[in-house]
């Protein structure tokens, strides 16, 4: 009698039987999820946990973004509580008490509430920006890469106009007609980054544009929106997603730049740009006020840059195949640089 | 390539309106230039009478008609900050400046950046790549004015190294650094990739083989492969500069360019000044734009300008 156990059996067709097994038992846990989607889910945090910079960076920003969200709850005073008989503290390593880790500036607000205030405001610039400009762009792009011709000329010729523009000096200039607020500040920005997501996405379409299956859409009957952003979108996801995060820190420093030069938020209200200019006033003889969120931009600005490193590696194949290849440990590093340029 | 040449003229000219125009627009959009230039004390007749001179009670269109007219004749209106001199001419005054700091600063950028990146290359995943690469993303992760803080920290406050005041040259090289260090962030990184991307391939292995000397490979080989990235990242590095963050580290410095003049301007509401600030920018931007691609087409002969 023949064993049907296929476990006891030693020879080829019996672990050949076991995968099968396991194949099939795996098939009816997943119940019919897609293969990939399941790897996915699975697959990404396993990347993450094996990208020391990715993670460290993912993790220092996740920190961000919870104290800036909660700001309210989390921060230990109100970004513009204080009078000046608590100004000038210094931070805690330098003598100060721990009811103002980092000291206070010269108004007497706690420099870390404002700390995290600013980062709040900075990060919601930032997404604003992300989201008005990706938006426009993305549509434009799409718009342009799928009718082509003359759509795509004009619109095109309109893209590299505006990228020849001197993007700060239009920004400064705007804002000062407008007036420094919230609002000018998105949509300067807004205004000068959404070209650079156009670009990226008529590229993309392009080259989807020929896929068979976008002409079976059309053969079928699909109306050109449907087939654009049912279609082709999907196919956008992972680069997009990169560009995204990589404009979002250019943003970060943008509106640093902006608000340095007095021409973002304004004082009290508060920016980590904001921050840093009401430093530069007492800058010879209290550094730390101008130091402190420096050094914070540039972490949050390093620490995104890593992520989208991460990213362009997980989300493309052939750089993933790079990473083993050239035989570099920290694949987020050397990616950076495709990323940077 | 005449006929390339040309097509890229035209689009410059495009550019250059484009801008202006832009400018202009904006500029007249706040309502009442006049309660910007005139003190607030003024009576109504001198606004009235200042409104005329200056010709802002006519109607938007011919106003910008006027305003084509005298910019083809490179007449962008008198200053009203700088007690009516002509435009143009005082940003000419204020451009030398930022020449000087934006040659410097990239400058050093080529000159750092170029062995840096090499370097880093040639032992990709050691110590010194690491340093390297760690340095540089700092680098360009810092926002710019917080790098000339540091710096001016560092060498006026700490060591008292430079005395800001006298020398042609002493106090142009630490802006210039400051100016440099994000494109040298950049470009180390992208001379870097390109030169292992290089150093890895067929033809590089080929000439190992044949026995090659290294510093030959490396220097002229792999070199001229990779120039085609840095030119292009290189270009759009003077760029920047010139077109923005010469403002920054001119504010940190204190060093008296364009980039002040601008802050100036906007800050005071000179709009003839802005006007000329942004059509002498822009026309540099388009310069050094078709500057780059012509520089495309002799490294590289495969390039095709389309």
């Amino acid at each position: 009698m023949t064993d049907l156990h296929p476990s006891s059996r030693t020879d080829e067709y019996g672990a050949r039987q076991q995968e099968v097994d396991e194949a099939i038992f795996e098939e009816e846990m997943l119940e019919g999820r897609p293969y990939e989607m399941q790897a996915a889910g699975k697959g990404l945090f396993a990347e993450l946990r094996a990208d020391r910079p990715g993670l460290l960076s993912a993790v220092f920003l996740a920190i961000v973004l919870i104290a800036a969200v909660f700001a309210p709850l989390l921060a230990p005073y109100g970004p513009v509580e204080g009078n000046p008989s608590t100004s000038n503290i210094p931070p805690v390593w330098d003598g100060g008490t721990w009811s103002h880790v980092l000291g206070t500036d010269m108004q007497g607000y706690d420099v870390l509430s404002r700390l995290m205030y600013g980062a709040r405001t900075t990060l919601l610039v930032a997404f604003a920006v992300v989201f008005v400009a990706g938006l426009f762009g993305i549509i434009l792009g799409m718009i342009a890469g799928y009718k082509g011709g003359r759509t795509d000329r004009y619109l095109m010729r309109w893209v590299d106009v505006q990228v020849a523009f001197p993007g700060l000096l239009i920004a400064l200039i705007m804002i000062a007609v407008l007036g420094p607020s919230l609002w000018s500040l998105i949509f300067v920005l807004a205004f000068n980054g959404w070209m650079v997501y156009a670009r990226m996405t008529r590229g993309v379409v392009l080259s989807a544009k020929e896929r068979p299956y976008v002409e079976a859409a059309e053969v079928v009957g699909c109306k050109p929106r449907r087939v654009m952003f049912l279609h082709i979108l999907p196919n956008l996801t992972s680069s997009l997603v990169t560009l995204a995060v990589l404009e979002f820190a250019r943003i970060i420093l943008a509106e640093a730049t902006l608000s340095f030069l007095g021409l973002g938020l304004q004082y009290p209200d508060v920016s980590l740009g904001v921050m840093a200019n009401s430093g530069r006033d007492a800058f010879f003889s209290l550094p730390r006020l101008a130091i402190i969120p420096g050094v914070a931009i540039t972490l949050i600005v390093l620490a995104v840059n890593f992520l989208a490193s991460w990213l362009r590696v997980v989300t493309d194949p052939q750089e993933r195949e790079k990473r083993h290849a050239a035989g570099v440990r920290s694949s987020t590093a050397a990616a950076a640089s495709q990323a940077a340029s | 390539m005449g006929r390339y040449l040309s097509q890229r003229l035209f689009q410059g000219i495009v550019v250059v309106v484009g801008v202006t125009v832009l400018v202009f627009v904006v500029t007249r959009l706040i309502g009442d230039p006049v309660n910007f230039i005139l003190p607030l004390s003024a009576s109504e007749e001198q606004r009235a009478e200042l409104r005329q001179s200056l010709g802002f009670d006519r109607p938007i269109i011919s106003q910008f008609v006027t305003f084509v007219g005298d910019a083809l004749h490179l007449d962008f209106g008198n200053s009203t900050y700088f007690r009516n001199e002509d435009a143009l001419d005082v940003v000419l005054r204020f451009l030398p400046k930022t020449l000087q700091l934006v040659v410097a600063g990239m400058t050093i950028a080529l000159i750092a950046s170029i062995p840096l990146g090499i370097i880093a290359a040639l032992r990709p995943g050691k110590l010194l790549d690491k340093c390297v690469v760690t340095l540089s993303l700092i680098g360009l992760a810092a926002p710019q004015f917080f790098i000339g803080e540091v710096i001016l920290l560092l060498t006026s406050v700490k060591f008292h190294l430079v005395d800001f005041g006298d020398g042609p040259w002493t106090h142009l090289i630490f802006p210039a650094i400051t100016l440099a260090l994000p494109a040298i962030g950049r470009l180390t990184m992208v001379v870097r990739s390109a030169m292992i991307d290089e150093l890895n391939s067929q033809y590089v292995r080929a000439a190992k083989a044949k026995g090659v000397r290294r510093r030959r490979i490396v220097g002229v080989h792999a070199m001229r492969n990779s120039a085609i990235p840095f030119v292009t990242l290189f270009g759009w590095e003077v760029i920047r500069a010139l077109a923005g963050f010469t403002l920054v580290v001119e504010a940190v410095f204190n060093w008296p360019g364009l980039g002040s003049l601008a802050i100036l301007a906007i800050k005071e509401r000179d709009f003839f000044l802005i006007q000329a600030i942004v059509f002498v920018v822009a026309i540099m931007v388009v310069f050094v734009n078709i500057a780059i691609d012509i520089t495309y087409k002799l490294i590289d002969p495969r390039v095709k300008l389309a």
